[in-house]
């Protein structure tokens, strides 16, 4: 008995030592990098696995969300943007450029003079929700064959209209997702104008990564050698702000 | 020539004897899966934190039907399963933090990593100790099909599941009547079944069902989505898979604990393992 009794206390103190010796070791930078380097183990197993032109699982209409719920911002607040929102964008350019031989700048009817690529996709939230919705716009790779991408380009990087407390959001992928059938500038949602809470009027879809990827209010596309030398040097809005891998595929 | 005998063969092993009985394969395992499952039910909860509601389906956010919500209401915790809910406040949903202030989160801090909300923290050891999980899995398979553990100790035999004999090792655990002497070494019918429970089917299950939950995955590997009824599904048959490995945890732990624990673990340490003393058998 007494053994028993020593045993669960043992357990017990084992227990609360676990749980602090956790925190201690989320905040060493040591443990936290032997952790985060699974990240490269994701990027590179998963690009061998489904890397190629593997493309995401695409739905049928019976399929899609009755309601497609919104998350992040869903109105920038930017004079500029609110401004060009109340003229339906029509005055609005998309800006290309960058390691770009020619840059570009493309209005909503520009887009639409692209090869046009529609499909009902899966949104997977990192928070662990899922809505399926259809969507519709040119695909990334042949506006980027337009503007000329230089051979020394390896990440596209998209600027956005918003912004957390002043820090703008902005997301990058590499070029195997850049030139990925499915990876299109979605301008329309449903078969409707995309909304402004789900991005109006650019929406980026990567659709074999998470959601924060999606990029939303897409303003500028930047051609990129490094981009460890953007903003705080992650590669993104979240990556920079809480730790979220750059790598979003898992 | 007398026919004088040839050198005495090994007596059999009796109650009170110091026998070998885990591999080292088996030990090493054990204790990796331990430490690999512990990081990932608690990350787990964590990022269960982040959304606590589960659905059925390929998929399911906040306007659609949730099976199971762990919520709040004002400061009323409670956990919803279909129709049913229970309170939950203090515990699920709504509790205290170590510094006393009231948190409104699923999961509370002493069940999870790190103790403090973190999506992004908790998928960097989850996603991290998954690979443990399943390489260590994979390797004490392998191992285990060498060595011939699983074929010597976890094959189940046909005279083993007449129901007679199981409906007799149940009421022998139900009566706390663990095996003596040489028997103590073979795992009764329980134990092999619910060994084989957890590591062909629980295991893969949370491991096969994890890898659906990614996008990148189920691009090269649809049939996942399929096989699962869709990533929602998926979503929801993980968390059961941890369910059952907690259930199984809890009784294999209560087991070793009534069993003798110092023996038994020094079994799953060192490999050595005293017999215990058959009963004196009483009118």
């Amino acid at each position: 008995m007494i053994a028993r009794r020593a045993l669960l206390g043992g357990l017990t103190l084992g227990a609360g030592g676990l749980l602090s010796g956790c925190d201690r070791l989320n905040a060493s930078p040591g443990f936290r990098g032997l952790l985060e380097g699974a990240e490269q183990l994701h990027y590179r197993s998963q690009r061998l696995l489904a890397g190629g032109g593997a493309l995401a699982r695409e739905y049928g209409r019976a399929d899609m969300s009755p309601r497609f719920r919104t998350n992040g911002n869903i109105r920038p607040s930017s004079p500029d943007y609110l401004a060009h929102a109340a003229a339906n964008f029509a005055d609005w350019r998309l800006v290309v450029d960058g390691l770009v031989a020619r840059p570009l700048s493309l209005s909503l009817s520009d887009l639409g003079g692209f090869p046009q690529r529609a499909q009902i996709t899966r949104h997977d939230c990192v928070e662990g929700w899922s809505a399926i919705g259809k969507w519709q716009g040119p695909q990334l790779a042949a506006i980027l064959r337009a503007a000329g991408l230089s051979s020394r380009a390896n990440f596209i990087v998209f600027h956005c209209a918003d912004d957390f407390g002043g820090v703008p959001y902005y997301e990058s992928i590499d070029l195997n997702d850049a030139f990925h059938p499915q990876t299109i500038l979605a301008v329309l949602m449903n078969d409707h104008r995309l909304p402004v809470p789900h991005g109006a009027p650019v929406r980026l879809r990567v659709e074999r990564q998470l959601g924060y990827k999606h990029a939303k209010f897409v303003m500028r596309i930047e051609a990129r050698e490094q981009i460890d030398n953007l903003h705080s040097g992650k590669g993104g809005y979240w990556e920079d702000r809480s730790g979220y891998a750059w790598y979003a595929g898992i | 020539m007398s026919d004088a005998p040839g050198p005495d063969p090994t007596p059999p092993a009796v109650g009170g004897d110091l026998v070998d009985r885990h591999r080292l394969a088996t030990r090493l395992w054990h204790w990796v899966n331990v430490v690999a499952l512990v990081v990932m039910v608690m990350s787990g909860l964590m990022i269960f934190n982040a959304h606590p509601r589960l659905y059925w389906g390929q998929y399911g956010a906040n306007p659609d039907h949730a099976w199971f919500e762990i919520g709040s209401r004002g400061d009323e915790g409670f956990a919803r399963l279909g129709a049913a809910e229970v309170a939950t406040t203090g515990v699920l949903g709504v509790w205290r933090d170590e510094a006393g202030a009231v948190q409104r989160r699923a999961f509370p801090h002493w069940a999870t990593i790190p103790s403090s909300y973190s999506l992004a923290d908790a998928r960097i050891w989850h996603l991290a100790f998954a690979w443990l999980l399943a390489l260590g899995l994979l390797a004490f398979m392998v191992a285990s099909l060498f060595n011939r553990h699983f074929k010597r100790d976890l094959t189940i035999r046909r005279a083993e599941i007449r129901p007679s004999h199981v409906w007799a090792d149940i009421k022998d655990h139900a009566r706390l009547r663990f095996p003596t002497g040489a028997a103590a070494l073979r795992y009764n019918i329980l134990q092999k079944i619910s060994y084989a429970a957890v590591i062909f089917l629980l295991l893969p299950l949370v491991i096969l069902t994890g890898l659906t939950m990614s996008p990148a995955l189920t691009s090269g590997w649809a049939w996942l989505l399929d096989l699962f009824g869709g990533r929602q599904s998926a979503r929801s048959l993980h968390f059961l898979a941890m369910a059952g490995l907690i259930l199984f945890a809890l009784v294999h732990i209560a087991m070793v604990l009534l069993a003798g624990p110092f023996n038994e673990v020094r079994s799953m340490v060192t490999g050595r393992y005293r017999l215990p003393r058959e009963r004196e058998e009483r009118p």
